[in-house]
């Protein structure tokens, strides 16, 4: 296994270093083609007819196409068979149906596509591919091989990966005699009330700043990107509940005597889809929100006219962004564990995450794939501060199979905030919560 | 009460008359309910008692434990649940509003459809639309229809002068319920009137006719003909109405997620059973709902007085 | 006013009460009119501007939906999104299988119901109440509750990612509705319909069939209806019992809709939108043929029992 894994790593860095030279190989979103599949036949001889099911994308899109195109390279090359079975579309069904299958110990998932925050729960599930892929996991994002590791065990591997960033409108930052985009919070919000105030009166829906607010999901990834960048700690440290702390409390009250004034008051209601279509329609000087909206945007009027960097920090902390995005793992019941490790090694691997980062504008989750020329053509925003900023994650692997609820407690509370309570009355609440979640 | 009900001499005639032909009633009777009751009872057996039982134990969605009997801990716990308790507030609160809105509206509608007014063949297509609409669609349209920047009811309200300014409907708590409770009455309003326009349209014209010749006037008739014939369909009208809207959960969620102001019965179920995966403690707050809704089916029942005899 | 109460005024010359005074009033009878006219258009503008959206946003390019000032009137309306919709073979398999499922749901429903309606309504024996609210009770459940152990019965007879599933899960949404309907109609009827289907000669089956049967034939078709949008519009067990696009039914495949690259958060409202409009514009066209033939029914086949 260690040698089979160095020499697919070799070749697969050497795959990625082809691609950079960026001639021979196609490198638009039609012509490029799933890599060929390192050390294939060695993995042939050794796993050759076997089957194993995989739980990827949802069925529907570009995304289904990737994963078929990747399963029929994969399929070809090593003689393995792979059932694909696209996860249903909505994230809770996807999540039940995985549980559901752990919880019957059934071998009829070996591969399967993980959110994020599912690894923390499902770790005694999954297989520790550790050993087989350690030294491939080297070359992804720390902060996410970290929030896949559980206790010592590496149960998954990053795939791909989204971060939250800021975008903005570059002919009002002109306008207003702004050179750069904010890189503090408090200069966002200067910025945000002077052009508001100026842009209100030829558009009375014009706001200043707008996110993801709602209480969901997406509100606990907004929040530790506030926190995580003042200083404020990242909800949970090191197994230790550090959310009620006086850094905290201060970002989050400047967030909430935001709405109202720049913020509208409706962000409390607003998802993804929602902050976007109000920066689209040119009613917003600022966005926080992942990257998709970054080519979403290029059908709608601001078109050509905002650019995007990395969120803003307060004092010395930097300037963070939480990761989004998707992992591969192997169940501990599957029959074929061998023959799923190298599959997931293999979708893993940067030549992989360059494919599919370029047919599918996925975010790569290793940093290198990221600087490719081709792979920046077809995802503009990996500017290299964006590429390179710091990931945090959510407290998934402190929090195991109770994140759901914890997760909740966090976004209820934080929701509370943003419709006007303090946060020195709502953290001591959340942190008692928490705690009683975190397993010693 | 019907207009031809049997007196009590005839009945007790009757039961002394034909005891066999009464057996052979019954056996008719049981024989035609038992296929519903079978098909009812197969699939819903296992699921409702599992449920049950579920409310005694500490089951949990990923189970590293055994599960375990705690007996009535669960309904212990609930007692003293806030945020149960809130909920059920907010549950009535809108059960109250909508279902009033919507018995007043349908009985309208079945009315307006079922007389030779003008444009009832209009009215009659109209009905339907709102309840055609699939509910996945129609929460999130009218998410977006009021939104404050680009939906509709605020940008006609400010451009017609009703309001002054761009309200966030949803976003404050003082409107959030009322906005909620708008978009059910449209949804369902069309359940209701069509179950009363069925029920208008079996009520013999000749009943009217008679009244008309005897110089009632169309209010008299309406109440003293029309609404007790109407009885047994605003029964059924009312009862499921009021068991869907204590029930309520695809529209609070789009709408609020799970902020906690406006959580109704089946959020919290839900988050219970699926966010926090705590699923005995889930199925104890769903006895819990459905001891409440049999409550109001006991009230409605009561005071509507089922033709029983 | 009509001939009935021209005859009362002249046979009854007693002094006239101030709400009749007021009744005859014209100002008031021009007041009563336009109220009610107000009304009625206020019902009309609730009910369907929200259709009027759809239809919109439908015919509006998908960049242009989010555009403030808000548009009312699809500035370059376009048939993209219906193209979209139809191109992809999943939605009209999704259509089918909508239909499927609805369909059986409901005529299994009307069939059973009927039955047991009859004898809940017509009969009198004992239990008959329980009977009633037991069934009921049966439905009262959040449906989050009972979806764990459906599911696991559901794996059990292999039904899993069928539309058998469907089916058989809507049984307890949709038949308690329909008994409860058809037996306050059935309840309402005149009593001594099956006595005189009895001196006629009449077997109980004849006298269901042919005599009581169509005499709630309004009922029949309302709650035909009732039950087929309920099916249709079922959205969760959907979700949960099936697997694979093929499967899908309308609400599921709507919601899965994904544009464009990459797009887990997108939502193509435009698609949505139209996907909509297909679904929804059948359903009332037919529910409007239906209508027309109850009340053409009615008033042919006479209630005169």
């Amino acid at each position: 296994m260690g040698l089979t894994g160095a020499l697919a790593l070799v070749v697969s860095l050497a795959i990625a270093g082809a691609g950079s030279a960026g001639t021979a190989e196609p490198s638009t979103p039609a012509a490029v083609k799933p890599p060929p599949v390192a050390g294939a036949a060695a993995i042939k001889a050794k796993y050759g007819g076997q089957s194993i099911t995989f739980v990827g994308d949802g069925a529907v899109g570009n995304s289904h196409v990737r994963d078929q195109n990747l399963v029929a390279q994969f399929s070809k090359q090593t003689g393995i068979k792979i059932k694909l079975v696209p996860h249903p579309a909505d994230s809770s069904a996807a999540y039940s149906q995985l549980a559901r299958n752990f919880s019957a110990h059934s071998s009829s998932i070996d591969v399967m596509m993980m959110d994020v925050v599912w690894p923390g729960a499902f770790a005694p599930y999954l297989v520790n591919l550790k050993p087989a892929l350690g030294q491939q996991a080297k070359l992804h994002a720390a902060g996410i091989v970290l929030n896949d590791t559980v206790k010592g065990k590496l149960v998954a591997m990053p795939w791909f990966g989204d971060f939250g960033i800021l975008y903005y409108r570059t002919d009002l930052l002109k306008k207003y005699g702004y050179s750069k985009p904010p890189t503090s919070w408090a200069q966002l919000g200067a910025m945000a009330k002077k052009i508001q105030d100026g842009e209100k009166a030829s558009n009375p829906s014009f706001v200043g700043y707008v996110y993801q607010g709602n209480a969901y999901e997406g509100l606990t990834c907004d929040s530790l990107e506030w926190l995580a960048s003042s200083g404020g700690g990242q909800f949970i440290d090191n197994g230790k509940v550090t959310i009620n702390n006086p850094k905290a409390a201060a970002i989050l009250n400047l967030q909430r005597s935001w709405v109202g004034n720049i913020v509208p008051s409706a962000v409390t209601t607003y998802q993804e889809e929602d902050a976007r279509n109000a920066f689209d329609s040119g009613n917003a000087a600022f966005m926080r929100n992942w990257p998709y909206a970054y080519s979403a945007s290029q059908t709608t009027p601001v078109k050509g006219k905002f650019a995007v960097t990395v969120l803003p920090h307060t004092g010395k902390s930097p300037s963070v962004g939480t990761v989004g995005g998707w992992q591969l793992g192997v169940s501990k019941y599957s029959k074929h564990v061998g023959a799923a490790t190298e599959f997931v090694r293999w979708m893993t691997s940067p030549a992989v995450e360059r494919y599919d980062a370029i047919f599918n504008a996925n975010v790569p989750t290793i940093p290198a794939v990221a600087t490719i020329p081709a792979v920046v053509k077809a995802n503009p925003y990996l500017i290299p501060s964006i590429a390179k900023v710091t990931r945090v994650t959510r407290p998934a692997r402190y929090l195991g199979p109770h994140y759901a609820q914890g997760s909740q407690d966090i976004y209820q509370g934080i929701n509370q905030i943003l419709n006007g309570k303090s946060a020195q009355s709502v953290l001591p609440t959340i942190a008692s919560e928490l705690n009683k979640l975190v397993k010693p | 009460m019907s207009a031809s009900e049997a007196t009590a001499p005839r009945r007790r005639v009757r039961r002394k008359r034909s005891s066999g032909l009464q057996r052979k009633q019954t056996r008719l009777a049981w024989l035609m309910l038992t296929p519903a009751l079978l098909v009812v009872a197969f699939v819903a057996f296992y699921p409702l008692g599992q449920t049950i039982y579920q409310s005694f134990t500490d089951q949990q969605f990923l189970a590293f434990e055994p599960t375990k009997w705690v007996g009535l801990a669960n309904y212990r716990r609930l007692i003293h649940d806030d945020a149960f308790r809130h909920s059920i507030t907010v549950t009535v609160k809108f059960t109250l509003i909508t279902v009033s809105f919507e018995f007043v509206l349908g009985l309208i509608i079945a009315l307006v459809v079922n007389s030779s007014f003008k444009g009832r063949g209009v009215m009659r297509a109209v009905m339907l639309v709102p309840w055609a609409i699939p509910t996945v669609v129609s929460a999130q349209m009218w998410k977006w229809m009021y939104d404050p920047i680009f939906g509709p009811i605020d940008d006609a309200g400010v451009r017609l002068h009703i309001l002054s300014h761009p309200v966030a409907w949803i976003a404050q708590s003082n409107t959030a319920l009322w906005a909620v409770s708008a978009v059910d009455i449209w949804k369902t309003t069309p359940f209701v009137a069509l179950l009363l326009l069925a029920g208008l349209q079996v009520i013999p014209h000749d009943l009217y006719e008679a009244a008309g010749v005897d110089g009632a006037s169309k209010m008299h008739q309406f109440w003293r003909i029309t609404l007790p014939l109407l009885r047994p369909a605003i029964l059924v009208a009312l009862i499921f109405r009021t068991l869907d809207a204590l029930r309520v959960f695809d529209i609070f969620y789009v709408f609020f997620g799970s902020r906690s102001d406006t959580q109704t019965m089946s959020i919290v179920a839900q988050n219970t059973i699926v966010t926090e995966g705590n699923v005995g403690y889930g199925a104890a707050i769903s006895v819990a709902i459905f001891l409440i809704i049999g409550i109001f089916v006991v009230i409605y029942t009561t005071f509507l007085r089922v033709q029983e005899q | 006013m009509s001939v009935v109460a021209e005859r009362k005024a002249k046979v009854q010359p007693r002094p006239v009460s101030w709400r009749r005074a007021a009744r005859r009033n014209p100002v008031w009878r021009v007041v009563k009119r336009v109220g009610f006219y107000l009304l009625v258009a206020a019902i009309f503008v609730y009910a369907l501007f929200p259709f009027y959206w759809v239809i919109r946003s439908a015919f509006t390019p998908e960049a242009d939906l989010f555009v403030t000032p808000v548009r009312y009137i699809p500035v370059h309306p376009t048939f993209e999104n219906f193209r979209l919709v139809l191109s992809s073979g999943d939605f009209q398999k999704a259509l089918l299988n909508s239909t499927i499922v609805a369909g059986s749901v409901t005529l299994v429903a009307l069939a059973l119901g009927s039955f047991a309606s009859y004898a809940l309504g017509r009969i009198r024996f004992r239990g008959r109440s329980l009977m009633l609210y037991l069934m009921l009770s049966m439905t009262i459940f959040p449906q989050i509750a009972i979806l764990g152990a459906l599911y696991t019965m559901i794996n059990r007879f292999h039904f899993y990612n069928s539309l058998r599933a469907l089916v058989l899960s809507y049984m307890i949404l949709v038949i308690p509705l329909t008994v409860w309907v058809l037996t306050s109609f059935m309840r309402a009827l005149p009593r001594d319909l099956e006595e005189a289907a009895y001196i006629d000669g009449a077997s109980p089956f004849q006298t269901f069939y042919r005599v009581v049967l169509p005499l709630v034939a309004p009922a029949l078709v309302t709650t035909g209806m009732l039950a087929f949008i309920a099916a249709w519009n079922e959205f969760l067990f959907a979700l949960s019992f099936t697997e694979t696009p093929d499967k899908h039914t309308v609400p599921v495949a709507i919601t899965s809709f994904t544009s464009g690259v990459g797009g887990t958060f997108q939502y193509p409202w435009g698609e949505v939108m139209a996907a909509t409009l297909i679904v929804t514009v059948p359903l009332i066209a037919l529910t409007l043929i239906l209508q027309r033939r109850i009340v053409a029914g009615l008033t042919a086949g006479a209630v005169k029992g």
